[in-house]
């Protein structure tokens, strides 16, 4: 901006030099002065002046989506994978409530994201303008925060905050809402802003009396769990979840949002807790007697009926969010604190319980444990003539491997990825956990590959997932943003089909899509300057992985034609205790033994 | 104020029904952002009054909401989370003195005017406005002495009346702001 000199002039303010800019210069300033690299959004009438001066920054760069959700998608996407802040940007009304999903996205999943959105210019603010949306108040509750800015010199500021608001705490979506004129006027341009920020103090340093209260319960405990959330992820704290689970011997469960938190393939992994997690997660969970959540929210699809939920389990909830303690399940011993911190301390008064001759026995839980897993493995049925969905994406992890990042839709293939592939290692596994939005996968997919154009990036979609954002194959054609997509083709809105199945009596009520006839998915994919591919059989599964495996410099799509009739197993149905687990259909475990 | 003392303990609300003071930045929206979190559990707001306080920058929020325990602790969790709110107290009623005003234009003509003066005067209510068939009386006190006084005030005949949102204070020397200030000056 500032080797711009069209348009810029100093000026004396308060004694000293200070530039001039528009507001709109302001703004691309403020995000170069913030280190944000990569932007993606689409202009339109109220944001056009912040592309002009975008034009000519050297450290920007803005990627061309298709549609506004894509931009949003991918700025969470950018931020899940490289952990920095996410930035989208839009126009004012049609573009800005296109940004309200992956806002409310963000929001569930605790993403940093940043958007920015034109808005009519002040004097019109309130009369039903031509593309006026009331986009403060339409995402005021699924935001952390949002500004409507309505003075030119205050936009280095605003960005300033939403920056430090969406980054700091419990991380979340903040909107920056900018009118036409506001970006068009001219003001001093400071920098570095003084924020001005007294109502929001997030703790992050836990208090160490609960520390303590709760590496004594850790130490005395038979039956422990470490229920290890997304926040664990937000806190980089994988180092040290790995020192207090191997320092305890305490058994691990990682949420679907916390995929990758601890390594998949360590001894004391139990895998996923939830409505579709690995028996042995699900019942030592039921079955504990303390239970120590780590960044993690008891979620009605972890706790299943929460009533029933763990009855015998004395609760640590350990989160930066205050409001997240106690709000579904009483904690015994609240902390309220950063992840990281919180791991390290406690596992410092772990060795201090322990260094004073207090080591804790979990054998004999182990030995129920190992027996559960043992007996009731992850796994799948195959029909001879049909492809498994469950086959396709276990090979897809195998042959891919635990570097590259993958993410998926909502639904099935979801799940299925997050059962079936290893993770060994953090911001590997990106989905759309709390809002469930189908979708998600694609654009995702493009922006944590444009954050890390180094990494491979795999997105797992659905059929249905993938006609919702699929446009988006164009933006990663044309921008070298070579991501591979395996489309798991069951031909039908899969996870409503298995509900269909289970408890509508086979009733199939609008979830055949037929994608297996229209589109074709091959040649929509060529349609977009991408390669497509497609697999009808399970010999040809590890070829065609490899060979999109070995195309570097396009957009790879694959289309899995699966059996549409593969169910999502272990399943605790809806509102139903998780004592009432099946492994497989009418499968119940049988947990007499070991008790 | 007679009255509102010797009525305190029949006012006392149900233990459901809490009185909060929400310290929040003088700014736009912030009542919005207030008032949605009560308004998306499906909690009504029984009564509100918004003000500025002894700091410019700061406003203060009385709410009176009828709330289990619960999910009133996990609404002032979220209202903590606001960014533009500095503190929130909830007031125990027999901790703070509790004041409503109410206006209220009571049909009475010549000859009724002085059996009008003569209900008020226990109550301390004055007389704001004299039309020839009406007047207007403005009366302070907590919600079971006004409501008392609109019993009496009832065979005269109301008009209209308006009434505030309920204002609350603590008892005693402490201050709710002293605290907050200092974060706002620290931050200004």
């Amino acid at each position: 901006m500032t080797e711009q000199g069209n348009g810029t002039h100093s000026a004396r303010v308060d004694g000293h030099r200070a530039t001039v800019l528009t507001g709109a210069q302001a703004l691309i300033r403020a995000l170069e002065e913030l280190d944000v690299d990569t932007i993606f959004g689409i202009p339109g009438g109220a944001i056009l002046p912040a592309y002009d001066p975008m034009f000519d920054s050297k450290k920007l760069r803005h990627i061309l989506v298709r549609h506004e959700q894509g931009a949003g998608h991918a700025a969470t996407g950018y931020a899940q994978a490289t952990g920095k802040v996410g930035v989208c940007i839009a126009t004012s009304g049609p573009g800005a409530t296109n940004l309200v999903t992956p806002i409310a996205d963000a929001y569930m999943d605790s993403v940093p994201l940043v958007a920015i959105t034109g808005q009519v210019s002040s004097s019109t603010i309130g009369t039903d303008a031509f593309q006026e949306a009331d986009i403060c108040g339409i995402t005021m509750p699924i935001t952390k925060h949002n500004f409507l800015v309505t003075k030119a010199e205050d936009i280095p500021r605003a960005v300033a905050e939403a920056f430090h608001i969406a980054a700091t705490g419990r991380p979340g979506p903040v909107v920056v809402d900018i009118p036409k004129d506001v970006l068009q006027a001219s003001a001093p341009f400071h920098w570095p802003v003084e924020l001005n920020l007294p109502g929001y103090r997030p703790v992050s340093k836990p208090h160490g009396k609960q520390i303590r209260e709760a590496a004594r319960l850790i130490t005395q405990a038979k039956r422990p769990v470490l229920y290890v959330g997304g926040g664990v992820l937000k806190a980089h704290a994988t180092e040290e979840l790995l020192a207090l689970a191997e320092l305890t011997g305490a058994p691990v469960v990682t949420t679907l949002m916390a995929r990758g938190a601890f390594p998949d393939s360590h001894t004391l992994h139990l895998g996923m807790p939830g409505m579709h997690g690995s028996v042995a997660a699900v019942t030592a969970l039921q079955k504990s007697d303390l239970i120590v959540a780590l960044g993690a929210r008891f979620d009605d699809r972890v706790t299943g009926k929460l009533s029933s939920f763990a009855p015998d389990a004395k609760i640590v909830h350990a989160d930066i969010d205050p409001a997240e303690i106690s709000k579904n399940r009483t904690a015994d011993v609240p902390i309220v604190g950063d992840c990281r911190e919180v791991l390290t301390e406690l596992a410092a008064a772990v060795r201090a319980e322990q260094a004073a001759g207090r080591k804790a026995d979990y054998s004999a839980w182990w030995e129920a444990l190992d027996d559960w897993r043992t007996r009731y493995p992850l796994g799948y049925e195959t029909v001879p003539g049909e492809l498994a969905p469950q086959y396709v994406i276990e090979r897809l992890g195998k042959i891919v491997g635990p570097d590259a990042i993958y993410t998926a839709g909502v639904g099935q293939h979801q799940m299925w990825a997050a059962q079936f592939i290893s993770y060994e290692k953090p911001y590997t596994f990106l989905n759309s956990g709390g809002a469930g939005t189908m979708g998600y996968g694609v654009p995702a997919a493009m922006g944590a590959k444009a954050g890390r154009p180094e990494a491979t990036v795999w997105a797992i979609d659905g059929d249905g997932c993938f006609q919702m954002t699929n446009q988006e194959l164009a933006t990663c054609a044309l921008n070298n943003i070579p991501i591979k997509i395996a489309i798991i083709n069951n031909g039908a809105l899969g996870m409503v089909r298995q509900w269909q199945t289970l408890f509508y009596n086979q009733r199939y009520s609008n979830t055949d899509l037929q994608s297996r006839r229209i589109p074709d998915f091959v040649k929509l994919a060529e349609a977009y300057g991408c390669v497509g591919l497609r697999c009808e059989s399970p010999d040809q599964v590890d070829s065609v992985i490899e060979k999109a495996m070995a195309i570097n410099d396009a957009p790879v799509v694959i289309d899995f034609v699966v059996h549409e009739d593969a169910m999502v197993w272990p399943m605790v149905p809806a509102g139903l205790s998780n004592d009432e687990i099946l492994a497989a259909r009418g499968q119940r475990p049988d947990f007499d033994e070991g008790e | 104020m007679r009255v509102s003392e010797h009525e305190m303990t029949t006012t006392a609300p149900s233990h459901q029904t809490h009185t909060l003071s929400v310290l929040v930045e003088n700014r736009p929206g912030v009542l919005a952002r207030v008032s949605a979190l009560f308004s998306r559990r499906g909690f009504n707001i029984e009564s509100l009054a918004v003000g500025p306080t002894e700091h410019a920058e700061i406003s203060r929020i009385t709410l009176v909401v009828n709330v289990e325990d619960h999910p009133l602790e996990q609404v002032t969790k979220q209202l903590n989370k606001l960014v533009n709110v500095l503190k929130i107290v909830e007031l125990e009623p027999a901790s703070c003195v509790r004041r409503e005003l109410i206006l209220v234009k009571v049909r009475a003509d010549a000859t009724e005017r002085q059996h009008v003066l003569a209900t008020l005067e226990p109550f301390g209510g004055r007389v704001v406005d004299v039309a020839t068939d009406s007047l207007v009386i403005e009366a302070t006190g907590d919600n079971a002495k006004l409501e008392a006084l609109l019993r009496v005030l009832e065979p005269f005949g109301i008009k209209e009346l308006v009434q505030s949102g309920l204002l609350a204070v603590g008892r005693g020397p402490r201050s709710i702001t002293d605290r907050s200030l200092r974060a706002v000056e620290r931050a200004a």
